[in-house]
């Protein structure tokens, strides 16, 4: 066993060495160099892992198996919701709201009554919770010192009173080192960092000493376990559970923002609100590690002391004590002194700042016996109250201890005080993104959901313990069974946990929404609603200024900074104040609603927002704005963000017209550059043969000498040329009727037999010219389609007289057939001429581009035949196209659809 | 010994047109139909001037024109471009590529003989 003289050095230096890490953040945050990184602000949310993390998990472990786990999947599952927590941080800072009493008070108008009903309850749920970590740090020393050791101390002093009087001067030290204005406590934040390290690192040690130091690993430890009687059901998760794992999760993820020190350390000591995104994930790995030892260590336990009474939430200890390893148990024992300590010292500054702000100092101020309204500087005062404050609430708790002693009341007491916190839910989350969320609802629904949690759950763990007559546990109060404080309304079978929380959060929220909607806000309640839920939208002030008006004098206004928070820190606001609006000196500020706000937002910093509006009111002469009033200038605002928005709108639905305008605008451009393209190319495709018509006929007739021969040859080409360009002429201004959609059509069923039949016969003599062979394959009948006959007959002559142009004299052969298939006609007209390449296939169908190209077998076309052929076919609903290849001849067809069956 | 003019066009009654029209005026005259057979009968024939069409098969006249620009052995030949296309960009481009004169379809017999001869004789 370990000297108890050693323990209390070892001690003595831990506590010193984590004062220097406090003096140290604080040194630097005063030195403007905040070592508050993200790493240090996710460290110190682990502040939540108390010693009944410590000592309590493996405890619960040997008793329930996994569902220990819930108290840490229901964090990890809240911070996910992180934009909810950054909303807060952002509201707390616009507002320099110190604590979750005056958050709540600070939304519902300021209210006095309701920042001490949120103290009240936080006090009395959190005490017992104190007290468990006394108990957690004596229980521990007992362990290590042993029962031989006993007596070390005279008995008039127990060890317990003398941790928590340490506690209380340690707390003070910490936290009440000066007042600031901000509430932020750098040093603290380090030092509770620090201690989450050394926690961590002293359970992770033990669980490997234990897992593989005694047992061999993992998979032996477990082994054991489940072929031990009794034990094989820790491992498994019990499904008939489910309903309490739920419970447990809801209830943990709103601890881990409402439990004081949680939204102390979440909300209000986040110097950046970036640093949450490291928080998010690595807060939940810190519960990882700080858990997987936890099985291991129960299974250990009860493995180890088979048959032996120990406590089991003492394991920890026990086990390396039990192998003689007392290094490894002072580490440990430090450890959880770690997570004493942190949860203790952080708590103990919340609940006391809110006990100051929201108790103790409204209630000063109003009674005048003391004087304190008139006195000069009240810094010194406040951080009085604070230190009496912080005092009482751990005696508070050691008597809570001793009063408790082993007592049931002691059990799973951090489950109560989460059930406590878990009211403050419903106003915040309402008060954050439902504006019609009252004054009246908010304590309607905590004071409901509070009674249910005392009669549910507080109440019973006191009768449990004998305080109090189990009769109303038993039997329901006044032998009434619907009020059976653990089955309330027949609302039985579940665990008291559950069954408390769903019962006070339902009496909660249904009250806070019922009288929220009955009930009417004042006129400071709807500004700070609107405040509070767009918090993100009130960039600028000027809603803000506009919400106060009366008169007011600097020299007061200036006075009450002074005395509340010291002049050195007053006068140093006021002077980065006055440079924030570019002024140089504070004293000629304008005494506007602007200012006025300044040193309400300062104040509110010292004593909390409900007394800071009290106090300003006290020196301002302030006109009352009606609830109307202030309601038409929220809504202005908003009409003038509606106003924006209906702007921003109209914005984008310009620059959208604007893209589509600069698009036409481009498709116009391409289309005129196609036209200009098309010009040109008709252009030429008339000058070609103007110019052999101008130079032959200008040769003629001047030079009557010209030999006849010459003469006939020339004036034939001439002919020839003037056709051509009467052709050409003709096609182009078919293709451009085509083309615009002006073309005649008569459209009427025809048949297509005939129609083939009867261009076979008008081309004829063209081939018998040519001596190319052209054979039809064609039925007697078939469908008739719908169409218009002239333009059929003209795609199929420009289809007979192509392949006559291309294929050879003599040995050239055209076939014409005609197909009826399914749903449309099939006429092809297939050549034996030269082919085309797959390029062609294509171009031939563009205008001006023609198959062919050497001169001696230069077409006599225009290049627009195909292309007007292929408008024609698809104006009827058909295709036109050509399968080919070089030398193998090429195959034109088109499709007529048949008209669709009845 | 009479100048050679090479007419180089791939419409078959210009080339008869203007072949006709050359021969009367006293030119040694070589015909050819695509930009290809154009460069082989600048260098078979050994033409003083050149009558270039630009829109052609296989090589267009620019092409041809650049060919030519590029040999230094042909320094002093002189090429006349023929084009159906007006645009001033397409007269900006063959000046641009080394042609001496650029004549547009339909052209004047007259003028076109005139401009030949000039710069023939310059």
């Amino acid at each position: 066993m370990l000297s108890p003289g050693l323990i209390l050095l070892v001690s003595a230096a831990y506590m010193g060495l984590l004062f220097a890490v406090a003096r140290f953040g604080d040194a630097r945050a005063d030195a403007g160099r905040s070592i508050i990184t993200a790493n240090v602000y996710a460290l110190s949310l682990a502040v939540y892992c108390t010693s009944w993390t410590f000592y309590g998990s493996v405890g619960r472990a040997t008793s329930g198996g996994l569902s220990f786990l819930t108290i840490y999947i229901g964090p990890t599952l809240m911070l996910l919701f992180a934009g909810v927590i950054v909303k807060m941080i952002r509201i707390a800072k616009t507002q320099r709201l110190t604590s979750i009493a005056d958050f709540i008070a600070a939304r519902y108008g300021k209210s006095q009554l309701l920042a001490g009903l949120v103290t009240v309850i936080a006090v009395i749920g959190i005490v017992p919770y104190i007290a468990l970590q006394l108990k957690a740090v004596a229980a521990s020393l007992d362990v290590l010192i042993g029962k031989e050791g006993a007596g070390y101390l005279p008995a008039m002093f127990d060890s317990t009173l003398i941790i928590a009087a340490l506690l209380a001067l340690f707390t003070i030290l910490f936290g009440t080192r000066h007042l600031d204005a901000t509430e932020r406590h750098e040093g603290m934040v380090a030092a509770v960092a620090f201690e989450s390290v050394v926690k961590l690192v002293a359970f992770v040690a033990v669980g490997l000493f234990v897992t593989y130091g005694m047992f061999g690993g993992f998979a032996e430890l477990f082994q054991r376990a489940a072929a031990t009687p009794g034990l094989e059901r820790l491992l498994q998760l019990d499904s008939a559970k489910a309903g309490t794992w739920a419970a447990l999760i809801l209830l943990s993820g709103l601890a881990i923002i409402f439990l004081p020190r949680q939204f102390q350390i979440i909300v209000v000591e986040n110097v950046d609100e970036s640093h949450l995104r490291r928080a998010v994930w690595l807060f939940p790995l810190y519960l990882v590690l700080i858990n997987i030892f936890v099985l291991p260590l129960a299974l250990g336990g009860l493995l180890h002391f088979q048959g032996q009474t120990f406590n089991p939430d003492t394991f920890v200890l026990t086990l390396p004590l039990a192998r003689g390893a007392e290094t490894l148990a002072l580490l440990v024992f430090i450890g959880g002194l770690s997570a004493a300590t942190g949860m203790v010292i952080v708590e103990t500054i919340a609940l006391s700042t809110m006990v100051c702000n929201d108790l103790v100092m409204p209630w000063l101020l109003r009674t005048r016996r003391f004087g304190v309204a008139e006195r000069e500087d009240l810094s010194g005062l406040l951080l009085g109250i604070r230190r009496v404050a912080i005092v009482a609430i751990l005696l508070l708790g050691y008597i809570y201890f001793r009063a408790a002693g082993e007592a049931y009341a002691l059990v799973g007491i951090g489950l109560i005080s989460f059930a406590a916190v878990a009211q403050f839910a419903p106003a915040v989350f309402g008060g954050m993104y439902w504006k019609q969320g009252t004054h009246a609802g908010a304590v309607a629904g905590l004071l409901g959901g509070f009674a249910v949690w005392l009669y549910t759950l507080l109440l019973p763990s006191f009768a449990k313990s004998g305080w109090i007559d189990k009769g109303f546990v038993e039997n329901g109060l006044f032998g009434i069974g619907a009020l059976k404080a653990q089955a309330l309304f027949g609302l039985a079978g579940l665990d008291e946990i559950s069954h408390s929380l769903w019962w006070s959060l339902f009496v909660n929220i249904g009250l806070y929404v019922a009288v929220s909607l009955w009930s009417r806000p004042d006129a400071v309640e709807a500004g700070q609603a609107e405040r509070f839920v767009d918090v993100f939208k009130h960039a600028g002030r000027g809603t803000d200024a506009r919400l106060w008006r009366g008169t007011a004098s600097a020299e007061e206004l200036v006075g009450l900074l002074d005395r509340f928070l010291g002049r050195p820190r007053a006068r140093q606001q006021l002077a980065n104040y006055a440079a924030g609006r570019g002024l140089d000196d504070w004293r000629s500020l304008p005494v506007d609603a602007e200012f006025v706000r300044f040193a309400e937002t300062q104040l509110s910093g010292a004593i909390g927002s409900a007394s800071a509006r009290v106090m300003v009111a006290s020196v301002a002469k302030e006109e009352d704005l009606g609830l109307d009033e202030v309601l038409d200038i929220l809504d202005e605002a908003t009409q003038v963000r509606a106003y924006s928005r209906e702007l921003e709108a109209k914005q984008q639905e310009l620059e959208a017209a604007t893209a589509e305008l600069r698009e036409a605008n481009e498709r116009l451009r391409e289309l005129d550059r196609m036209k200009d393209d098309f010009i040109s190319t008709v252009t030429h495709e008339l000058r070609t043969p103007l110019t052999s018509i101008r130079a032959l006929s200008e040769m003629l007739h001047e030079d009557p000498e010209i030999d006849v021969d010459d003469r006939t040859r020339f004036l034939g080409i001439i002919v020839n040329e003037a056709e051509r360009l009467t052709r050409l002429i003709n096609q182009i201004l078919d293709m451009a009727k085509l083309e615009s959609g002006r073309a005649e059509w008569t459209t009427g069923e025809v048949d297509v037999a005939a129609i083939v039949r009867e261009a076979m016969d008008s081309v004829g003599q063209l081939f018998r010219d040519k001596a190319v062979a052209l054979e039809g394959e064609i039925p007697d009948s078939v469908p008739a389609v719908l169409a218009d006959r002239d333009r059929l007959t003209q795609v199929m002559i420009n289809l007979l007289s192509n392949a006559v142009k291309f294929v050879a004299g003599g040995s050239g052969r055209v076939k014409v057939r005609v197909v009826a298939g399914e749903r449309a006609l099939r006429v092809e007209v297939i050549d034996n001429g030269p082919g085309l390449t797959p390029e062609e296939c294509v171009v031939i169908f563009e205008k001006f581009r023609q198959g062919g190209n050497t001169m001696t077998d230069k077409p006599q076309g225009t290049g627009l035949g195909l292309p007007i052929s292929r408008q024609i076919v698809e104006y009827f609903g058909g295709n036109l196209w050509v399968e080919s290849s070089p030398g193998a001849g090429a195959t034109f067809v088109f499709t007529v659809p048949l008209p669709a069956h009845e | 010994m009479a100048k050679k003019i090479l007419i180089v066009d791939d419409e078959p009654n210009i080339v008869i047109s203007l072949e006709f029209l050359m021969k009367k005026e006293g030119f040694d005259v070589a015909v050819a139909g695509d930009g290809e057979e154009a460069l082989a009968k600048v260098a078979a024939f050994g033409p003083d001037l050149v009558l270039l069409d630009v829109m052609m098969p296989k090589k267009s006249g620019f092409e041809v024109c650049e060919a030519l620009r590029a040999d230094p052995a042909r320094g002093g030949l002189l090429i006349v471009m023929l084009t159906a296309k007006g645009r001033d960009t397409e007269v900006a481009k063959g000046i641009a590529l080394g042609a001496d004169a650029y004549v547009t379809k339909p052209f004047s017999t007259k003028e076109l003989v005139a401009k030949v001869k000039g710069m023939l004789a310059a």
